[in-house]
């Protein structure tokens, strides 16, 4: 069982998309493991043969037990498919991710649109529920029924627990300021260069392909890591293990509270309108259900930042074991000293949270200086 | 009965809006067949010629296209005309000068000239008038940008609606049902004006929305107790005014409630109720759990004997009837 992020001890197992016998690639999603942050689609991270399941479907599993058994052809069988701590892809091999979307088969099952969208918050397969309204179709009313868990025909699986999700985020963040000595560097950066760039290149994009400037903000943080690789990786066990990938950690929160924190995975190699793309589909994803067990535990940093509902600046608790957070205020018109005149330009402070037994602030200083130039040559990104 | 001192009739609301108009403001006149002389087909107008005089309460031939279209040369040389059609059936020979002059004037004129007309007919069957009086044809007239169309349906309505349209620079149509007329309520005061473009709750419920306008909300109120007495809790939205419609109200009730029933006394195919349920359908579709139920009048011209008139129109039952077989209401 991998972890999903250092705030995971276990997982069911939910459902195999393999069975014994099958080849399985590095990267090919196995199977959907709950956790606390929703259904996980699990990437096997050996290629092989599958020798073996060894745990049944609705089964909870520990982090770093075995639940399969895979022939690489080399090592002894029952080395299992496990995992500890958050497992860095030391790849830069991005196919090795792309594998074709899964074939799950479904019938149509008449539900109302209602039913629908409460048993997809809920991640409660329609399939499971017995419907209550004409021709058997499923109502909100039998939905309610399974997650309250008073039908008991239906076999559902937990829908996201949000006091689990708030527990684990407490285990977490009391970790952080428990164990991470913080320190904290904040600093007001121009964008208006960026936003004129961004005018620019969005009056030539169809309405679906413009840009936020939010993205400038993670590209520049991204490239701006790539020389300050100690922001960048995990603090285990007394010593710092830098990231060889820059995989930023965006969080979004959910609609009925808490967040997710999946990553943008090669986030400095990723061109904007790509970038954008990902933000997008991660936040779908994190309502949906879908996110890949990669971008749940290999980012090095978390950017937070909270948009246009935001506020000035962000103190961010850093996500143990990553040993730094950015915090990105909401970019606003402000007045602002150019040539000993006041204009109006629109600015936005970013902050940095580091661990102080990995860096320094001269050091955190020199990875915001660096954000900031990157974000005066917009068309650099 | 004691009660008839504290309570005004739909009619006499709707004299008394006429009454504040032409004393408030002398460009405001009333023109139609028969509102003088004879106090208006449905005696609305009752003595408005005697206070106000034939410049300005004028009877016209009968001439729906003559009079309407002089209210529009009116409305543009500066007036502000009020022009009552005796029905809606009667204002189709009116339409082209509602709908080729009155309501394309300012677009035609690149915004030159408006046309501040306020157009009052009378609506609806159940008054054995057979079908060339007694059609509900609301419908047609919301179809057309550049109208606005208000369907009174309460008394303080009657009373505060004609002021709103009044005040609008652009030809506002009302429609009184005939069988409103003769409602009774407490007069309304100053606090009963509501916005001019904007549905209301009549009534609060959480288990489904019973949308209408115009005639068919007393019998909707009706149904709704009905309702309540099988345990079921209706909320009746009136949406006041047909173009615009308000959307957000709609959708914000069935975000409440889940499940639709549109009562429409027009006939159901290309009706309102229709585009009431596409505007759910495209704004609210995650919100339903149950198909929009439309109850409408049966599709023959509204007919002479009663008890057919009746078979024909939305009545409380089927309200109820169609409110019970929603899904998830027992």
């Amino acid at each position: 069982m991998p972890s999903f992020g250092a705030d995971m001890d276990s997982g069911l197992l939910q459902e195999w998309l393999v069975k014994q016998g099958d080849p399985v690639s590095k990267g090919d999603i196995v199977a959907v493991i709950e956790t606390h942050k929703g259904a996980i689609d699990m990437e096997v991270f050996q290629s092989g043969t599958v020798r073996a399941l060894l745990v049944e479907p609705g089964t909870r599993v520990k982090v770093g037990m075995p639940i399969a058994d895979i022939d690489d052809g080399a090592s002894a069988p029952a080395s299992g498919a496990s995992a500890s701590e958050p497992a860095p892809q030391h790849t830069s091999d991005k196919t090795a991710v792309s594998t074709p979307a899964l074939q799950r088969s479904q019938d149509r099952v008449k539900a109302s649109p209602l039913a629908r969208r409460l048993a997809e918050n809920a991640a409660i397969p329609l399939q499971d529920l017995q419907g209550s309204g004409p021709d058997g179709a499923i109502i909100a009313v039998d939905v309610n029924a399974a997650i309250a868990g008073s039908d008991p025909g239906a076999a559902v699986p937990k829908p996201p627990d949000r006091s689990a999700m708030r527990q684990a985020i407490d285990a977490a963040m009391t970790r952080s300021n428990r164990e991470i000595p913080h320190y904290y560097l904040a600093t007001t950066i121009d964008l208006q260069a960026a936003s004129q760039w961004l005018a620019a290149f969005n009056l030539e994009q169809e309405p679906d392909q413009q840009l936020l400037i939010t993205v400038l903000l993670h590209k520049a943080v991204a490239v701006a890591l790539r020389d300050n690789p100690e922001f960048n990786g995990f603090y285990i066990e007394n010593h710092f293990q830098p990231s060889p990938d820059i995989h930023l950690a965006t969080a979004i929160s959910l609609r009925g509270g808490g967040l997710i924190t999946p990553a943008i995975r090669y986030a400095d190699q990723l061109t904007l309108p790509e970038m954008m793309d990902k933000m997008r589909d991660l936040t779908l994803r994190v309502r949906r259900g879908g996110l890949r067990s990669s971008e749940m535990s290999d980012a090095g940093i978390t950017v937070s930042g909270m948009g246009e509902r935001g506020v000035e600046t962000v103190f961010g608790v850093i996500y143990p074991p990553q040993v730094a957070i950015i915090g990105l205020g909401k970019p606003e018109l402000r007045p602002w000293v150019i040539d000993n005149t006041v204009q109006a330009r629109l600015l936005v402070n970013i902050s940095l949270a580091a661990d102080h037994r990995v860096s320094d602030g001269r050091q955190g200083a020199k990875l915001l200086r660096s954000i900031n130039k990157l974000l005066q040559q917009p068309e650099c990104l | 009965m004691a009660a008839d001192t504290e309570t005004i009739s739909y009619r006499e609301a709707v004299r008394l809006a006429l009454q504040e108009a032409l004393r408030s403001d002398s460009r405001v006149f009333l023109m139609g067949e028969d509102v003088g002389h004879y106090g208006g087909c449905y005696a609305v107008s009752k003595g408005l010629l005697d206070e106000f005089g034939e410049q300005r309460v004028r009877d016209t031939p009968l001439s729906e296209s003559g009079f309407v279209g002089a209210g529009v040369g009116a409305a543009l040389g500066g007036m502000r005309p009020i022009v009552e059609v005796m029905t809606v059936n009667f204002s189709l020979l009116a339409l082209d000068q509602i709908v080729n002059n009155a309501a394309t004037i300012r677009h035609m004129s690149g915004g030159q000239f408006s046309v501040p007309l306020v157009i009052r007919m009378a609506t609806g069957a159940g008054k054995q008038l057979a079908a060339q009086h007694s059609h509900s044809l609301e419908c047609w007239y919301a179809h057309v940008p550049g109208l606005k169309v208000l369907a009174p349906a309460t008394i303080a309505d009657a009373r505060y609606m004609l002021a709103l349209a009044l005040e609008d620079p652009d030809p506002v149509v009302i429609f009184e049902h005939v069988m409103l007329y003769n409602e009774l309520a407490p007069p309304p005061v100053e606090s009963d004006r509501l916005p001019m473009d904007k549905a209301t709750l009549r009534r609060s419920g959480n288990d489904l929305t019973l949308i209408t306008y115009g005639g068919s909300l007393p019998k909707v109120l009706q149904a709704a107790e009905q309702l309540s007495q099988s345990g079921i809790d209706a909320e009746v939205l009136d949406l006041r005014c047909l173009r615009p419609l308000d959307t957000t109200a709609i959708v914000a009730s069935v975000a409440r409630t889940h499940r639709v029933v549109i009562i429409d006394e027009g006939w159901r195919t290309g009706s309102l109720a229709g585009e009431i349920s596409a505007i759910i359908m495209e704004q609210a579709f995650w919100e339903l759990d149950a198909p929009v139920v439309r109850v409408c009048s049966k599709e023959v011209p509204i007919p002479y004997p009663e008890h057919l008139e009746q078979a024909v129109l939305p009545q409380p039952e089927d309200i109820v009837n169609a409110a019970k077989q929603l899904a998830g209401l027992a």
